[in-house]
């Protein structure tokens, strides 16, 4: 069961109006995986959540969940949960009304409501909080209800929008510990939303980046780490070296430059971090324009032939004079092999 | 005068004239003698016991009364699932609806009053009564929509989304999560609409006719006949009538957010 497609997004195209948003997506996702969404606002992500979730209809294409279409199936009756971003919790209800919510609607019987809904705020620690109402609440608190309120639910798929970006570095921590328990213990399938790259690969299984209402890539956090395959997903994890590559040379500076060392047919592109750049040796020459001491390494600006290009260094080595003329070089077997660059 | 002296002094002559006649009604209400007349010559509550005794006032309260309660609730009606329209989804010309929904307020009552006399109850002989309870509905509308949108706005559109996704209709969700939190704002438009309609004089004085008329329209015309203090006994009980409703409102919902 594990490895079948559990949700399923075939050529979805989502449309406001006559701007489409999202446009042939076929995405695959498997039962109890925790998937990001990472991409740049505006890029479609939020709006393919909510079309998960029921919130907007496609304009074409298909949603399938755990083997049935549900295309067209009402947002009330999909069994997926979502956690907004503002949380949306309830204000004129107390904490064990908001997480009981459904249940009622449910119409299941009161004793099993109010086990429920005890065991709910017990998993994410909040018994203590539920006669409060949502105002007295802090807002890590408060989205620890959200999440409760959706996972009472048992629902098939669980989507959350932005769920870290609200919350200060301890409690991110916190939540992010919470997420992942969660999805250990009830081994829900969890999507959630991001633009925040570092969220995306502490957190997920798999990370799909999207751009333009289009997948960019996907992969795991690996994967797009270490292996991005278009020249913005390199910038959105931090390569800053990127180079266009035209018939096996690279498009740098005054012209096509060759490269020690061969590449697979079809790269558009290399990368290099900062980190990946090695100075003191090498083919080329650059003048250092300026550098930033960080603790543990040393950051370079240089001013080359090539371009500027940012190199880093262990700050244990002596630092490097701004001005003086350095060599260095942008090693082939470490770069990443760009397919797409445009 | 330094500013320091200068504007709290101009602040108290302010609220001198805004509830000064308020005291002198008072004061005229409990006077003793035979006409209305400030000061008050001697102390009775003779007059304020007489109000209770004429009848027509007693007749007029009570058409006012069910104009008041009636209109604004015809108003609130119409008025919740309109400014939740403005407020949630993106109408061309919701500026233009919401200038139009204002506009009794903004036409001077004079003007109202004569074109529904002259325009609807000459031409199709109207009822009185029914005509007057669609003009306080229209002239309470724009009290509806102004307050119910404001605490419209104040609520996240998103906790709707919210309930859909927990297994809600749409209509459910409207009955289970708006009305509940906009619940205080309902019911300050329902005050201020009460007192608006309660008050009106210049439409309700074209409409008013034969048999049917409102509290305040009684009230001139009992005056152009008696020139006794009743009058201002039965005005100093209306506007303690009026200040117990808004203080408790105050009390209870919060009453000045809303308005």
């Amino acid at each position: 069961m594990s490895d079948a497609a559990f949700l399923n997004l075939e050529k979805l195209t989502l449309a406001y109006g006559d701007t489409v948003a999202v446009k042939d997506l076929d995405l695959s996702i498997r039962k109890g995986e925790l998937v990001a969404f990472l991409g740049p606002s505006g890029c479609g992500k939020t709006t393919t959540m909510r079309s998960i979730a029921g919130l907007l209809s496609p304009a074409s294409g298909a949603i399938k969940l755990d083997g049935a279409d549900i295309t067209r199936v009402s947002a009330n009756k999909r069994s997926v949960g979502l956690v907004f971003q503002s949380y949306a919790l309830f204000p004129h209800l107390t904490v064990f009304e908001n997480v009981a919510f459904g249940l009622r609607l449910k119409k299941l019987p009161a004793s099993e409501i109010e086990s429920k809904v005890t065991a709910g705020l017990k998993s994410v620690g909040l018994s203590k909080f539920s006669a409060r109402k949502p105002g007295e609440l802090s807002g890590g608190q408060q989205q620890r209800v959200a999440l409760a309120r959706s996972m009472v639910m048992e629902p098939k798929v669980l989507l959350l929008d932005e769920p870290l970006s609200n919350l200060d570095a301890r409690l991110r921590l916190e939540m992010r510990t919470e997420l992942q328990r969660v999805q250990k213990e009830t081994g829900v399938t969890m999507i959630f939303v991001t633009h925040d790259q570092g969220e995306a690969l502490s957190l997920a299984d798999r990370i799909v980046v999207m751009l333009n209402g289009a997948i960019e890539q996907i992969g795991t956090p690996e994967d797009i780490y270490n292996r991005p395959i278009s020249r913005f997903v390199a910038d959105f994890v931090g390569f800053e070296n990127i180079f266009a590559v035209e018939g096996g040379k690279l498009k740098a500076g005054n012209g096509p430059i060759d490269l020690s060392g061969s590449l697979p047919p079809d790269t558009a592109g290399l990368a290099w971090r900062p980190r990946m750049v090695t100075l003191g040796s090498g083919p080329f020459q650059g003048t250092v324009r300026g550098a930033s001491f960080s603790g543990s390494t040393r950051e370079y600006l240089l001013d080359t032939p090539l371009g500027a290009i940012k190199a880093e260094e262990d700050a244990a080595l002596a630092a490097r004079e701004t001005g003086s003329t350095i060599a260095f070089d942008l090693p082939v077997e470490k770069a990443a092999c760009l397919k797409k660059f445009g | 005068m330094t500013p320091r002296v200068f504007t709290p002094l101009v602040l108290f002559l302010v609220i001198g004239f805004l509830i000064g006649p308020f005291f002198i009604i008072v004061a005229a209400s409990l006077s003793g003698g035979e006409t209305l007349a400030f000061p008050p010559q001697g102390f009775s509550l003779k007059w304020v016991a007489k109000v209770f005794t004429v009848e027509s006032f007693q007749e007029s309260f009570a058409i006012s009364m069910l104009l008041a309660i009636g209109g604004t609730a015809a108003a609130l009606v119409l008025g919740v699932p309109a400014s939740y329209a403005l407020s949630r989804y993106k109408l061309p010309f919701s500026e233009t609806i919401r200038t139009i929904v204002s506009l009794p307020i903004i036409v001077p009552g004079i003007i109202v009053g004569l074109a529904l006399l002259r325009y609807i109850v000459v031409p199709f002989g109207l009822n009185i009564t029914l005509t007057l309870f669609l003009a306080h509905t229209a002239l309470v509308l724009p009290y509806a929509v102004r307050v119910v949108s404001a605490s419209l706005n104040n609520l996240r559109s998103d906790i709707e989304e919210a309930a859909v996704l927990l297994g809600s209709s749409r209509a459910g969700a409207f009955f289970r999560v708006v009305m509940p939190n906009i619940r205080s704002g309902i019911l300050a438009a329902f005050i201020l609409g009460f007192v608006t309609s309660f008050n009106q004089v210049p439409v309700s004085l074209f409409l008013s006719g034969p048999g049917v008329r409102t509290l305040p329209i009684d009230m001139l015309s009992y005056m152009e006949i008696t020139y006794d203090p009743s009058v201002a006994a039965l005005s100093a009980l209306l506007a303690f009538m009026s200040i117990g409703i808004v203080f408790l409102a105050e009390r209870f919902l919060g009453f000045s957010r809303y308005v």
